[in-house]
């Protein structure tokens, strides 16, 4: 499992509003990179064209390519559900499906694709998935309860364990720790660290110490102005971006002497 | 130490204390203007005048509690109350026609169907005058009933929901789903609200016309047997869908957007995600909606009138002959009594029966609107 990414020359589009600009980044399997910048800079929208999610707004379509692992995603006939089949993605707010037990929507994705699988395997399924979000402790007396009891943090953790029970290659997530406590950010910091050993994970934050602690590599967008389309300034590993950035745009974000 | 003892100053900048009308006060002064404005009433015109005494109550009312208010809590206070009792007498004065309507159907119609429950399982089949005029110089029972009625709406507003319900929820799931902004569904929602205006008696001339049509092609002498159970669920059908469509519509946009994201970032197919993930959220809400739709049409007359006709006896069959429905059992009695003179008393009866039955079914199916949405919905606090 887990695919190396290779972003080719990418421009996002918003109908006729391009909101990011020749953005190319390769990104190693088993690794997590970090995707940073001001508020507007086309962060999500990179992420979401990762996993073919842009392309869910009415009239967004990418120009360019992403391969993974030498192929193209954005090529022809490629099925974009295929694609985040392999490319699980966990949001900015945790949202689980409200109709549905905490195990119902950890099993959603295999069940909702048609997988047949036995009571043994899914609650076998269930269990690793939730072990593997830190999340199993505290649900394993009531799997059978609705998802949307949970505390915030639980939530998102939830979501995790969704995401990773359809085994995919390559974890997205967006700002996964922006509404949750210190202490439910740092189970899934550590959680990210442990998810590097199967999956690549990218993911979106606003944080910048959690990007410096969690992160391999990190990339730094900007944006010119209002209007005017974000693009990848400086790619590096993590600790060159903190310490010692090529760019003063890079070197004034990450000290926080901004703008 | 000297023991000092804060005493709160009235008036002062600092106190947060103010005057309070004793709790109830309300409900007092309400109750007091009734009392005094019956006693006043009376000795203005020597008899117990109900529109005057409510005028003087709700008048009297006003000043006591104003003034009171005004001496003991200030002019924000008497203000805030004033406007209250505004908005609850307005609301009092909105419910008296339906409180109204309700009494007189429930003391017209309830003692009818007391004394004589078989009409509730009789026809108006061989019905003659003279029944009815025994009847009301008391020298036999009430012949006649409509339990041809009751099986006439149950048939034609279940065909009419058979008909309309998976032509709105899909036109919404369209609209909603897949339409987006383009051009078909700003058309269909357009023609939506159009719908939504048309004259119910249109929608039945519609229905007629469209059997007719299609009756007079096989036999050209046969535009009469247009009139039958399925012209008239046609014709609710035209009416029902705008409602459903817009129900549906409005629930489903109200499924978050999160949640269809989460659904596709599993790599689940849209048609799936709609199916497993947004419908049963929205289950409840579409299925209320659609009982209201069903209690929206199921009083409709005029429709019925032009399509199905006015039917004395029991039929079963929604393809063939005359149906009668509840809404138009009434309409026929009060407008033809079997019976002329006197007697007409005895089909008003039958009527008034009828009427509470109609209402009892819509109000039913409102009760079950309110489960539905309070049991359906998705559990858990969100
Ligand atoms: N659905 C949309 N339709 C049109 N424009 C959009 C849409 N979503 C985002 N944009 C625009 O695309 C640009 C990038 O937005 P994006 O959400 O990717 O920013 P971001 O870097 O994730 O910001 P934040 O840190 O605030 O989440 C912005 O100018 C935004 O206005
Ligand atoms: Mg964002």
């Amino acid at each position: 499992m887990s695919k190396q990414i290779e972003i080719k020359d990418l421009d996002i589009y918003y109908g006729s509003f391009r909101a990011v600009e020749g953005v190319s980044m390769l990104i190693e399997p088993r690794t997590v990179t970090a995707l940073i910048g001001p508020s507007g800079c086309g962060k999500s929208t990179v992420l979401r064209s990762l996993n073919r999610m842009h392309e869910v707004i009415p009239g967004a379509y990418v120009d360019g390519s992403v391969m993974m692992d030498g192929q193209d995603i954005y090529g022809a006939g490629v099925d974009p559900v295929n694609v985040r089949r392999q490319v699980g993605m966990v949001f900015q707010r945790a949202n689980p499906f409200p109709t549905m037990s905490i195990k119902e929507n950890v099993l959603a994705g295999v069940r909702l694709n048609n997988q047949r699988i036995s009571r043994k395997d899914a609650d076998d399924l269930a269990e690793r998935a939730l072990r593997g979000a830190n999340l199993w402790e505290e649900v394993k007396d009531r799997l059978d309860l609705p998802g949307s009891g949970l505390s915030g943090g639980q939530q998102q953790r939830l979501c995790i364990a969704r995401a990773i029970a359809v085994q995919p290659e390559v974890i997205l997530m967006d700002e996964p720790c922006s509404a949750l406590d210190p202490i439910s950010t740092l189970a899934i910091e550590d959680l990210i660290a442990e998810l590097k050993n199967e999956y690549t994970v990218v993911i979106v934050t606003h944080n910048m110490q959690q990007a410096a602690r969690v992160s391999d590599r990190t990339g730094f967008f900007n944006i010119a102005g209002t209007g005017k389309p974000g693009k990848l300034i400086e790619y590096n590993d993590t600790e060159i971006i903190f310490s010692n950035p090529e760019k003063d745009d890079t070197q004034n974000y990450v000290s926080g002497r901004f703008g | 130490m000297s023991n000092t003892t804060v005493k709160p100053e009235q008036g002062s900048k600092l106190s947060l204390r103010a005057g309070k009308l004793p709790k109830g006060a309300t409900w007092m002064v309400a109750i007091g203007s009734i009392i005094v404005a019956i006693v006043l009433g009376m000795l203005m015109t020597g008899g117990f005048n109900i529109p005057l005494i409510a005028l003087l109550a709700g008048v009297l009312n006003f000043i006591v509690l104003y003034a009171w208010s005004r001496t003991v809590e200030g002019k924000r206070k008497a203000t805030d109350r004033v406007a209250t009792t505004l908005v609850t007498s307005s609301f009092v004065i909105a419910l008296i026609p339906l409180i109204s309507l309700l009494w007189m159907t429930l003391v017209r119609g309830g003692p009818v169907i007391l004394e004589s429950p078989t009409v509730l399982s009789r026809t108006m089949e061989g019905m003659k005058g003279i029944y009815d005029q025994d009847y009301v110089a008391g020298e036999g029972e009430l012949l006649g009933g409509f339990y041809h009625s009751i099986i006439g709406t149950v048939l034609i507003t279940l065909a009419a929901c058979i008909i309309s319900i998976p032509i709105g929820v899909f036109t919404a799931i369209y609209l909603v789903e897949y339409a987006g902004r383009n051009t078909l569904g700003k058309a269909i929602t357009f023609l939506v609200d159009v719908m939504t205006g048309i004259p119910s008696i249109v929608a039945g001339l519609f229905a007629f016309a469209l059997f007719g049509t299609f009756l007079t092609l096989v036999d050209p002498g046969g535009i009469g047997s247009a009139k039958m159970g399925i012209s008239a669920a046609v014709a609710l059908s035209v009416l029902m869908v705008p409602i459903v469509v817009r129900n549906t519509e409005e629930i489903l946009r109200l499924v978050p957007m999160d949640l269809r994201e989460a659904t596709y970032a599993l790599g689940v197919p849209k048609w799936k995600t709609i199916v497993r993930i947004v419908l049963p959220t929205a289950i409840s809400g579409i299925l209320s909606g659609i009982t209201i739709a069903i209690a929206r049409v199921i009083g409709e007359t005029a429709p019925i009138m032009v399509t199905a006709g006015f039917a004395r006896n029991l039929n079963w069959d929604l393809f063939g002959g005359w149906m009668s429905t509840l809404p138009t059992f009434i309409y026929d009695s009060q407008m033809r009594p079997t019976s002329p003179g006197v007697a007409a008393a005895a089909s008003s009866d039958r009527a008034w029966a009828a009427a509470l039955v109609l209402i009892v079914l819509v109000m039913v199916l409102n009760l079950i609107a309110r489960l539905l949405a309070k049991y359906l919905a998705p559990k858990g606090a969100r």
